[in-house]
């Protein structure tokens, strides 16, 4: 179903300077989407995914016409660890099982450079993953290079995520983006992993972004819910030029979950920009499905909030809670002494540590 | 006490501060500094603290009258691996700081000299020098069936050689953790974090025992592995007691032994933050004296 009625914004606003059709001319799309549920979620699961979950969460979302879904653990291939919490299914099984599942959807597959290797993606390929998304932080962008490499060699789409472009201006990003693009990666994605940034910051980096990479590649976004942005700064990023949009339906992700995939749709029919994905089917998917595989909704509260506050990578909010609970002290205030030591992706056993001395400090205060 | 003489191949930041831990050494004299570019900073200044400098290569080391007895290998793996073989021909031992992994692995807090009579010894990594006396602490004390490291380390200190071969990082630690650390599982993960000021090295040793294994043992070896690296690492700390999780799910049923741990660099000529590049030059001087002790007792004999 798409929407019928008056355009909401000025026509001008959203007439898009960039559309995914520029990449690929056969398609009707403006944007392509991308759901994470399935990997951003993973960190909101605790990387306890079924088959089963897997199976129908695929199917639903494919049936209503979502392009791309990425399915792996949260912190990307080779992420099940001690550090980031063991996957209940191998994440290589899930993927063979999305791949053999979906009709339309292509499967995408996250892999940390440091976390994963390249026999890793190899796998993964095997398996019927056929995008494979590396992240970086986005500072680091020449530790991903042999992994691009190997993607485009394989046949694989590529797709390079910035992660934390908050810590960053606009001209940094861009000389990253252009590390990546250089190495092989087809779509660079400004990520806003502790949902920190506000509406310009996004826009304004996506463009920085656009004008360095200008049509050698796609610009994409990832945005986060701290602080109540999601849709918003996803709109500012598609304003600015980005062709490519993840989010997760019901917000199933890391911290107060990602952009809302399924409110997000409904937001594109409104502005006029095709999706190919029909609401009314992924409105139920959200509800029927997806939901039921939730072990909670994804919400704003002190954590979270905190997160998109003090600029803390949101897959740290599992691991800070469990670290709170188990030496007795404030799970808040963790993220907060994260956000000071300006931790990055990654770094979760920081957290424990954090506890550790949080503690100290409370019992020689008592 | 006589000493050996040795090159040191490489004058980046890593051969650089070997250097100065050499200049130190009872039992090795640093005579040769070899770069390959005739701009390069290290040479100059190897010159200056007296090391004939050349920019010529190895190649020109391999051609003068007199050799050395001992090379320390600052490259990268690619060009260990070329002259390896030229260099045992040559009567050199050889420590190699890349991951090239020509000789057998050293980790002088574990194996000590126990390849001191080897003609190559390889370092591993600098995530491995760091976390693979605590898995072998651990090991020590109880069964290992699977460990876990998590190195940070400041974006500055990782040069272009871990960054284009992070892979090979990760799993050439692996290995070290399970060969030397002594776990039946190993898994490695590097995390470059670009905070400023940078932050020092720190990592974190995850090891999954059974259930029923004596955490006071544990603790205790543990202590006594830091002392142990302390004696060439003085700025290898302990930042929390080993931390004990009781088995559950999320530990696959076993007991999960943390350990959290600080390396600060002794500023030799790297800033104090880069404890991962001091702890891979202090360990290359301990491996490169044992071998330098071994030849010179059998000389004498």
């Amino acid at each position: 179903m798409t929407y019928q009625g008056t355009l909401a914004g000025s026509p001008e606003l959203n007439k898009l300077t960039r559309t995914w059709r520029d990449t690929d001319p056969t398609s009707n799309l403006d944007i392509r989407l991308t759901d994470t549920c399935l990997r951003d979620g993973s960190h909101h699961k605790r990387h306890q995914f079924t088959v089963e979950e897997t199976r129908s969460i695929i199917a639903a979302l494919d049936d209503a016409g979502v392009p791309v879904l990425e399915v792996t653990h949260g912190d990307g291939l080779g992420g099940s660890s001690f550090n980031y919490g063991f996957s209940k299914t191998p994440d290589q099984e899930l993927i063979k099982v999305a791949a053999e599942t979906a009709k339309r959807a292509k499967i995408a597959f996250l892999m940390l450079p440091g976390v994963g290797i390249m026999d890793d993606i190899r796998m993964a390929q095997d398996n019927g993953g056929s995008i494979c998304r590396i992240a970086t932080h986005c500072t680091e962008a020449d530790v991903s290079e042999q992994h691009f490499k190997v993607a485009r060699e394989l046949g694989l789409e590529t797709v390079g995520f910035l992660m934390m472009s908050h810590t960053q201006p606009p001209e940094v990003l861009a000389k990253q983006a252009r590390i990546m693009v250089d190495a092989g990666c087809q779509c660079v994605y400004v990520v806003d992993s502790a949902g920190a940034l506000i509406l310009e910051g996004v826009s304004d980096r996506v463009a920085a972004v656009v004008a360095e990479i200008g049509a050698e590649a796609t610009v994409g976004f990832h945005g986060h819910e701290n602080l109540d942005l999601g849709c918003g700064n996803t709109v500012m990023a598609v304003r600015a030029g980005a062709t490519q949009i993840d989010g997760s339906v019901r917000r199933f992700g890391a911290g107060a979950g990602n952009t809302p995939l399924d409110t997000f749709v409904g937001v594109c029919d409104k502005l006029g920009w095709e999706t190919g994905v029909d609401f009314m089917k992924i409105i139920d998917a959200s509800e029927d499905v997806v939901r039921p595989a939730m072990p909670e909704e994804c919400r704003l509260d002190r954590m979270t909030m905190m997160m998109g506050y003090a600029g803390v990578y949101s897959s740290f909010l599992k691991h800070a809670g469990n670290a709170a609970e188990r030496y007795g002290v404030s799970g808040a205030e963790i993220l907060h002494v994260a956000g000071e030591r300006k931790l990055i992706g990654g770094q979760e056993d920081q957290l424990i540590e954090i506890a550790l001395e949080l503690k100290a400090k409370q019992d020689a205060n008592s | 006490m006589s000493k050996l003489t040795a090159a040191i191949v490489g004058p980046g930041n890593i051969g650089t501060d070997l250097m100065y831990k050499l200049l130190r050494s009872d039992v090795i004299e640093p005579r040769w500094m070899i770069g390959v570019d005739p701009e390069s900073p290290g040479l100059a200044r190897a010159a200056k603290e007296g090391l004939e400098s050349s920019h010529e290569g190895v190649d020109w080391l391999l051609k003068q009258d007199e050799l050395p007895d001992l090379l320390f290998e600052a490259t990268s793996a690619y060009v260990h691996k070329a002259y390896a073989p030229r260099y045992e021909e040559a009567g050199i031992l050889a420590v190699d700081l890349t991951p090239a992994a020509v000789g057998p692995a050293c980790i002088p807090a574990v194996n000590g000299d126990a390849h001191a009579d080897a003609a190559n010894v390889n370092m591993i990594t600098c995530g491995g020098q760091a976390t693979i006396p605590m898995v072998a602490a651990v090991s020590r004390a109880a069964h290992v069936s699977y460990a876990e490291i998590v190195a940070s380390v400041a974006s500055l200190s990782a040069g272009p050689g871990t960054r284009q071969n992070i892979d090979e990082f990760t799993q050439t630690t692996a290995k070290g953790v399970e060969h030397i650390g002594g776990a039946e599982k190993g898994k490695a993960i590097i995390i470059l974090n670009p905070a400023e000021p940078p932050m020092i090295m720190r990592d974190t040793i995850f090891c999954a025992v059974s259930p029923d294994s004596d955490q006071d043992a544990i603790s205790e070896s543990v202590h006594k592995m830091v002392e142990g690296v302390r004696h060439y690492v003085p700025g290898y700390r302990l930042l929390q007691e080993p931390q004990f999780d009781g088995p559950s799910d999320a530990t696959h049923g076993q007991l999960k032994v943390s350990i959290f741990i600080e390396v600060e660099g002794a500023g030799d000529f790297l800033p104090p933050y880069s404890g991962n590049l001091d702890i891979m030059t202090a360990a290359a001087t301990r491996a490169g004296e044992g071998m330098a002790r071994y030849k010179l007792a059998h000389k004498e004999k």
